[in-house]
């Protein structure tokens, strides 16, 4: 069974939001839109968001990180918000294992939002329907696109290229591979849904460099200068092959 | 949780209703083993009937000021396979309808027995339409608290003091309605409804503060560490990905003050398990007709309250994600 997903990289993500925005873009004037929004310009703004970048701070300053942190639904393999709509408007699609809410069902009684752990569902105040990450459903499925194309709206805009967007569940696709030599973990394991989505935490890139690895302890132009305990013919390292 | 007023009269008005309801009944079962004196069919039976109605309809009528959708709330039916809520829609109205065909029976008179258990129980189709009744009433008390204790996340409320303090809740003050009910038309069943109701009250007093007990110690699965991920005892969050509100920061909050919440704990205590107590005592040494009525209006307002803070009580996982928000 494929099941979709996308694997975000905070080790690569600068935070820069061009995913929340390509999300908006592209979904407020597609199949789930619109994604209203109240008062833009105003004191108090807010709408309905798909995706939204947050920003967290690990450690104690100076040794501190910033972590850019990207949060859309997760597409669960075992979604808690599914079973309790009492509609039917929440559902997992069998073919691909995306997540979707019927807006001409959903009856706005918000049970499914409290039932997602994460808090990735939104009910929209203007269609009063609840709206959720689709993965681009009406992309990804297109086959009027080219195969490039076929991708979420967050995944074509990340200039950094930290999201990556597959098929979880075939061992040899970039996502699985990723997760699986990236060190990708899920988010709140402790409940059981599953998450598909991944992350890749940061990583650091060291090598071990030891004392005897800079200094060549026999270097011949010291030969003279150092008063070797007791005589030494030739080393290994004088020997011209 | 941010408290919906529109749940709390739901949960309060219909708990009440089917509480009455099953004062009734009881009293009838009672009647029947001659243990009370028969009522009145229509004085007694019919008006109660009409009063749980009532009380049900104006749940119904609040829970559709949640809905995004009213007009398309029957599809909520749909999926009572897996959903507590689905199974809540089609419970009440069943119920409803149950009560409605009690009412009727005894306010057309239609009770004479259409058999009879070894000759010695009359059974009449009031009865049956009231047993029957009463069993899908307590099943409404399941599907309710169901509705929260089901949510395995929000670990205040996963646990089965939820259902068992939304039935006793629900009985308490439904008892106490049918003994201002019975103090109002002068019907001499004040003392045996009183009764129950401080029974239930009690009881009810118990099962909540064991969970107040339980909800002030408990761990909480979920840290800010295992919502992103990071393995550091440090983590402060910057930016949440807005600057206004979003339903996030709406839905799941609940905005209120610890001394203002405290405040709410020691009103609904007070007003649920003390005051209904004492007036009842009361009325039922001085016969008063109108202090049963005091006592469950007390008791309904302390209801309220008490549902307001079992919402403030819930702290959802996903405020983790909401730092500035604490
Ligand atoms: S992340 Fe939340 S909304 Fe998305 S599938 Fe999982 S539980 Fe459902
Ligand atoms: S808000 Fe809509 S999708 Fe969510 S549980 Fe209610 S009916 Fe289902």
């Amino acid at each position: 069974m494929t099941q979709l997903a996308l694997v975000i990289d905070l080790n690569v993500c600068v935070g820069c939001h061009a995913c929340v925005t390509s999300c908006k873009e592209w979904n407020t004037s597609g199949w789930a839109g619109p994604m209203s929004d109240f008062h833009p310009y105003d004191a108090d703004p807010t709408g309905t968001f798909f995706n939204r970048v947050q920003t967290y701070e690990v450690g104690e300053f100076p040794n501190t990180e910033t972590v850019h942190f990207p949060k859309s639904c997760l597409h669960c393999e075992e979604p808690p918000c599914v079973p309790v709509c009492p509609t039917g408007a929440s559902y997992k699609r069998e073919d691909n294992g995306v997540v979707l809410v019927d807006y001409d069902k959903c009856i706005g009684c918000k049970y499914c939002s409290w039932a997602c752990p994460y808090g990735m569902r939104e009910l929209d105040e203007k269609q009063k329907v609840m709206k959720k990450c689709t993965l681009c459903i009406d992309r990804i499925t297109d086959q009027s696109l080219p195969e490039t194309e076929r991708k979420p709206a967050c995944v074509l805009a990340c200039p950094t290229s930290a999201r990556l967007f597959g098929d979880v569940h075939d061992p040899d696709s970039e996502v699985s591979v990723a997760i699986r030599e990236q060190g990708g973990y899920q988010l709140m394991p402790e409940w059981g849904t599953a998450p598909a989505n991944h992350y890749l935490p940061r990583r650091k890139t060291r090598i071990r460099i030891h004392e005897d690895e800079l200094v060549r302890a026999d270097n011949p132009l010291d030969k003279e200068a150092i008063e070797l305990p007791d005589e030494q013919g030739e080393t290994l390292d004088d020997v011209a092959w | 949780m941010h408290p919906a007023f529109s749940v709390i009269f739901l949960t309060t008005l219909i708990g009440a209703g089917q509480g009455l309801f099953l004062a009734l009944i009881t009293g009838q079962v009672y009647s029947l083993a001659n243990l009370l004196a028969p009522q009145d069919n229509v004085r007694f039976y019919a008006f109660g009937s009409v009063l749980a109605l009532i009380l049900l309809v104006a749940g119904l009528l609040a829970s559709f000021f949640h809905l995004g959708h009213p007009e398309r709330a029957w599809r909520s039916a749909a999926r009572w396979r897996t959903s507590w809520l689905s199974r809540e829609v089609i419970v009440l109205p069943l119920f409803m309808a149950l009560v409605a065909a009690y009412g009727l029976i005894h306010y057309q008179g239609w009770t004479q027995p259409l058999f009879s258990i070894k000759g010695v129980v009359d059974i009449d189709a009031s009865l049956i339409a009231g047993v029957l009744a009463a069993l899908l009433a307590f099943a409404l008390y399941v599907c309710t608290a169901m509705i929260y204790a089901s949510l395995k996340f929000l670990q205040e409320w996963h646990s089965p003091l939820t259902v068992v303090n939304f039935t006793l809740f629900g009985l308490a003050s439904g008892f106490t309605l049918a003994a201002a009910f019975s103090a109002w038309i002068g019907v001499d069943l004040v003392g045996f409804y009183g009764a129950w109701a401080v029974a239930f009250t009690l009881m009810a007093a118990v099962t909540r503060l064991a969970s107040l007990y339980r909800n002030a110690r408990i761990k909480h699965k979920s840290t800010l560490q295992t919502a992103i991920g990071m393995r550091h005892t440090t983590v402060r969050q910057k930016a949440q990905g807005f600057m206004g509100g979003a339903f996030n920061t709406r839905e799941f909050f609940h905005g209120r003050g610890d001394g203002t919440l405290k405040l709410i704990r020691y009103v609904f205590v007070l007003l649920v398990f003390i005051v209904p107590v004492i007036l009842l005592g009361v009325a039922w040494y001085i016969h008063s007709s109108w202090l049963p009525l005091l006592a469950f209006g007390a008791q309904y307002l302390g209801l309220l309250c008490e549902r307001y803070f079992f919402f403030t009580e819930a702290r959802h996982p996903q405020n983790l994600y909401y730092q500035s928000m604490y």
